[in-house]
């Protein structure tokens, strides 16, 4: 393999990271603070794709005319996915989920599990069985030269958009006032709530925060790749492989594990296709017995 | 014990003799069935009692061990992908050897998957267990050259024989010959899955595991290895789920990477819960009613996983102790049709 | 023979020193009642001697046989049972069914899955012989988490009486139980315990029930023993009943 074959590979790896960080982010964020785990979180990622290419589709078409504009345009309503998946979260939290803090933590992954068979056909019935893309952005946002071949800018734009994420949600949690209430509800919840803190608002809070981590996951990869039905599903898991390396509830953990993960799959598909899948469900397997808490979990 | 003394308990215990008239009743009624339904419905039928084995054997896990697992599609896969390998490269016919070669393949499985699983609990078994199936998923999905990938492997009841070759189903009037044997053949395998399950959790053993499932810490302080009990438990389960992969196939006469996907785990599941997993007879009828609920919902609607899953929820957040729960509740517990729905317990 | 040894036990917490240099012997058929103010180490020492924590250093030696690294299914078949503080039943299951599984446990039953649980006459005939002496007859058929605060603390002490251990921990068995029904419960241990010849630890906080049963008396302060002796020594003991606050009355009455 070329140099510049190896540093496209490379950019390929960090892009797809960006995206699995999006997500396992999300997802890590909300046990972390709520410890729990919603199977439908894959699935809110699919419903971020699909409502960022509609919306995007709709208003700005879908040829890649209009020149620096139409770019900007665009990339504004990009998000409307990951805003949407907010809101969904923060109307599901406090009907679905918040009565079932009382009970064994089954309930919660059962709830969730029915979340994920009707959000995935709530999709199928809104946007229909084709794909979706948002493409023009990719072909308004060019390409740039890498060695003697060329390279999809957008793609970096993404890369970026990962790394400022993970930089935005660290000062987030960590330097800011809410970022305190966060780490203290999830610490100690009822003295939490003992100090004064809506734990209510909180956690409906966090979990919208997550939630729109997964959407704004789906709304960068659709110009890259398709919306298709059933990319929730496969997200979900992948996700899971990431946070069960990286640790649930680590926002670190989520990172490094987002780039093993995807080094580690694009590696696998060029020289091990067949069991590339295979290999990724059985390092998680691997973590899972060896450091159960993962690279940087707490229990 | 011998299997008399065994009988004769299980017909003398506790309501036990309400309890052997209800089951023989149900089991008469079953076994009548065919001959007033169309075999449409005898398949149908078919399909339920499979898939009670299937929930019958999870539940082991989840209602008397409190062990939920999101991966039990890798037994019921493993059963159905062992029955087509050896159909098809070891020309295998004998339904009885398909069904001692699916159980051979799904014990090494669970047992191996289980040694690794029950390291832990709750959510992050739940992950595992789910992590490991998808292993399968993914191997069955790539290998394609062996597995036939997406397309699967036909398994042709024509081929099969029952009983040791007595019965085999070559020539005209095959098919509606199959759906009539093969339904009974199902039925006293179920029931024999039902009796020995029944046995299972209202022995010594049966209530150990309940013991863990109550109270880990207190089960090993009364001398219970919890960590070698649940393995034994995850194993039997494993060992269930994967008789209902076998005897799904020939009835199927395909077998897809399509059982051995995440979301056919969750179908699992959501039948034991539709049920009520804390009752024995709960992921039975859970079984029973889902086959029916999802086969008309496939029929009448695009939607129908929407339909399905709004189930689910308004199960879990109204009805949480499922179909049989709810009824034995309701019927209270001095009535005696309370009693009847709650029997075995 | 002395039954129990602990030499030198410590199990540190960080800077807490829960168990601190402790060397105990327990001889066969004692009664021995562990006291101290809370956070004194009692059930820390509890802990550690039945494996549920592992000390850090020290010794745990049971019939002669160095026990320190045996797991706690381990120690339960060699024959030290405990109860709990905090009540630790299997809530759905009926007291019956709790008492059972200890004695299915001990005969080394729970591996079969082949026999109906409930025909087998012996055990039955046990698990009633033991609810009877335990005043619970009536709780026969009743789950333990329907069961009243008192009843739930003799179940817990009957579990672990139903395993026949040699050695019995009993945390605390009359905390959280009102006034009226702690003799009656300890009155019901002592005797049952007396009579089976089993050796008992018990942690517990009630002067008056301390002094009464015990044949001899483990003062504890600081994860350390600050003296130890018969009920008589240990009530003429000035230094202690400093420690113990409260216990003036107790000591002020005659036996």
């Amino acid at each position: 393999m070329t140099g510049t074959i190896f540093v496209i590979q490379l950019l390929n790896s960090l892009f797809y990271a960006a995206v699995l960080f999006l997500i396992a982010a999300g997802l890590s964020l909300i046990y972390g603070v709520m410890r729990i785990v919603n199977l439908a979180h894959g699935t809110l990622y699919a419903l971020g794709a699909y409502v960022s290419a509609w919306v995007v589709g709709s208003i700005m078409g879908h040829a890649a005319s209009g020149g620096s504009w139409a770019l900007l345009a665009s990339l504004l309503l990009l998000p409307a996915g990951a805003i949407a998946v907010a809101v969904v979260g923060a109307v599901m939290e406090p009907t679905l989920l918040r009565p079932l803090y009382r009970r064994p933590e089954e309930y919660h992954l059962l709830v969730t599990f029915g979340l994920l068979m009707i959000l995935e056909d709530a999709i199928k019935l809104m946007f229909g069985g084709t794909p979706l893309s948002a493409g023009s952005i990719m072909d308004l946002m060019g390409s740039i030269p890498v060695g003697r071949l060329i390279y999809p800018a957008y793609n970096l734009f993404v890369i970026a958009i990962g790394l400022a994420a993970a930089l935005g949600l660290w000062w987030f949690i960590y330097r800011t006032k809410f970022g305190v209430i966060l780490r203290a509800t999830a610490q100690d919840r009822r003295m939490a709530a003992a100090l004064g803190l809506n734990v209510g608002r909180v956690y409906v809070q966090a979990f919208a925060i997550g939630c729109f981590m997964a959407g704004l996951g789906g709304a960068v990869v659709v110009p890259a790749q398709a919306a298709v039905l059933g990319m929730g599903v496969e997200a979900l898991i992948l996700a899971f492989v990431v946070v069960v390396i990286g640790g649930l509830g680590s926002l670190e953990g989520a990172l490094v594990g987002a780039l093993i993960v995807s080094l580690v799959r694009t590696a696998g598909i060029q020289f091990f296709p067949e069991i590339e899948l295979a290999v990724l469900y059985l390092i998680a397997a691997a973590v899972l017995l060896v450091r159960p808490t993962g690279l940087f979990g707490r229990a | 014990m011998t299997t008399a003394a065994i009988v004769v308990g299980a017909a003398t215990g506790p309501s036990a003799s309400r309890l052997t008239v209800v089951a023989l009743v149900i089991l008469v009624v079953l076994a009548v069935l065919p001959y007033v339904i169309d075999p449409y419905q005898t398949v149908l039928l078919t399909y339920g009692l499979v898939m009670a084995i299937a929930a019958l054997g999870f539940n082991l896990l989840l209602g008397y061990t409190g062990l939920l697992s999101f991966g039990h599609s890798a037994y019921f896969g493993t059963g159905a992908y062992t029955v087509a390998f050896i159909m098809r490269d070891l020309g295998v016919q004998s339904m009885e050897l398909c069904i001692l070669g699916g159980l051979l393949g799904t014990f090494v499985v669970s047992a191996l998957f289980g040694f690794v699983c029950v390291r832990h609990t709750r959510i992050f078994f739940g992950i595992l267990t789910l992590a490991l199936s998808q292993v399968l998923w993914s191997l069955a999905f790539k290998f394609f050259w062996v597995t036939g990938g997406t397309d699967g492997i036909r398994v042709a009841y024509a081929k099969l024989t029952l009983f040791g070759g007595m019965i085999n189903f070559a020539g005209p009037g095959s098919f509606q010959r199959f759906v009539f044997a093969y339904y009974y053949y199902v039925l006293a395998l179920f029931a024999l899955a039902t009796l020995i399950m029944w046995i299972i959790v209202h022995s010594p053993f049966g209530k150990a595991l309940q013991a863990i499932r109550d109270n880990e810490t207190r089960a090993s302080f009364i001398g219970i290895s919890v960590r070698r009990y649940r393995w034994i438990a995850f194993v039997v389960s494993g060992v269930f789920t994967g008789l209902a992969g076998v005897l799904w196939v020939p009835l199927n006469g395909l077998t897809t990477p399509d059982i051995l996907y995440w979301p056919f785990s969750g179908e699992i599941v959501f039948m034991s819960v539709l049920g009520g997993f804390r009752t024995f007879t709960g992921p039975i009828v859970g079984a029973i009613v889902f086959n029916y609920l999802k086969t008309y919902a496939v029929a009448s609607t695009e939607y129908w996983q929407l339909l399905l899953g709004a189930v689910l929820v308004i199960l879990v957040m109204l009805l949480p102790a499922g179909i049989v729960g709810t009824v034995a509740r309701l019927a209270g517990k001095l009535s005696l049709a309370g009693k009847l729905i709650g029997w075995g317990k | 023979m002395s039954l129990l040894e602990t030499v030198n036990l410590k199990k540190y917490f960080g800077e807490t020193r829960a168990v601190d240099d402790v060397t105990l012997t327990i001889a066969e058929g004692e009664f021995v009642s562990l006291v101290g103010p809370n956070g004194a180490g009692k059930t820390s020492l509890c802990n550690v001697v039945s494996a549920y924590l592992r000390p850090d250093s020290g010794q745990v030696i049971f019939k002669g046989a160095d026990v320190t690294r045996a797991s706690v299914t381990e120690r339960v078949k060699a024959g030290i049972a405990r109860s709990f503080q905090l009540v630790n039943l299997f809530d759905d299951l009926t007291a019956f069914d709790n008492v059972a599984l200890a004695i299915f446990s001990r005969q080394g039953k729970t591996r079969n899955m082949v026999a109906l649980a409930h025909l087998d006459r012996a055990v039955t005939a046990e698990v009633d012989s033991v609810l009877a002496q335990f005043g619970l007859a009536s709780k026969r058929s009743v789950l333990a988490r329907g069961m009243a605060q008192g009843e739930r603390k003799l179940l817990d002490v009957a579990l672990a009486y139903a395993l026949k251990p040699t050695l019995l921990f009993l945390d605390e068995p009359t905390s959280g139980v009102s006034t009226r029904d702690k003799g009656q419960i300890m009155d019901t241990i002592a005797s049952v315990v007396r009579r089976e010849g089993i050796t008992a630890v018990v942690v517990e906080h009630d002067m008056d029930v301390v002094f009464k049963y015990s044949d001899r008396i483990v003062v504890m302060h600081q994860g350390a023993i600050l003296a130890q002796g018969t009920p008589d020594a240990i009530r003429t003991n000035e230094q202690v009943a400093t420690i113990l606050l409260g216990a003036s009355d107790a000591f002020a009455r005659k036996d």
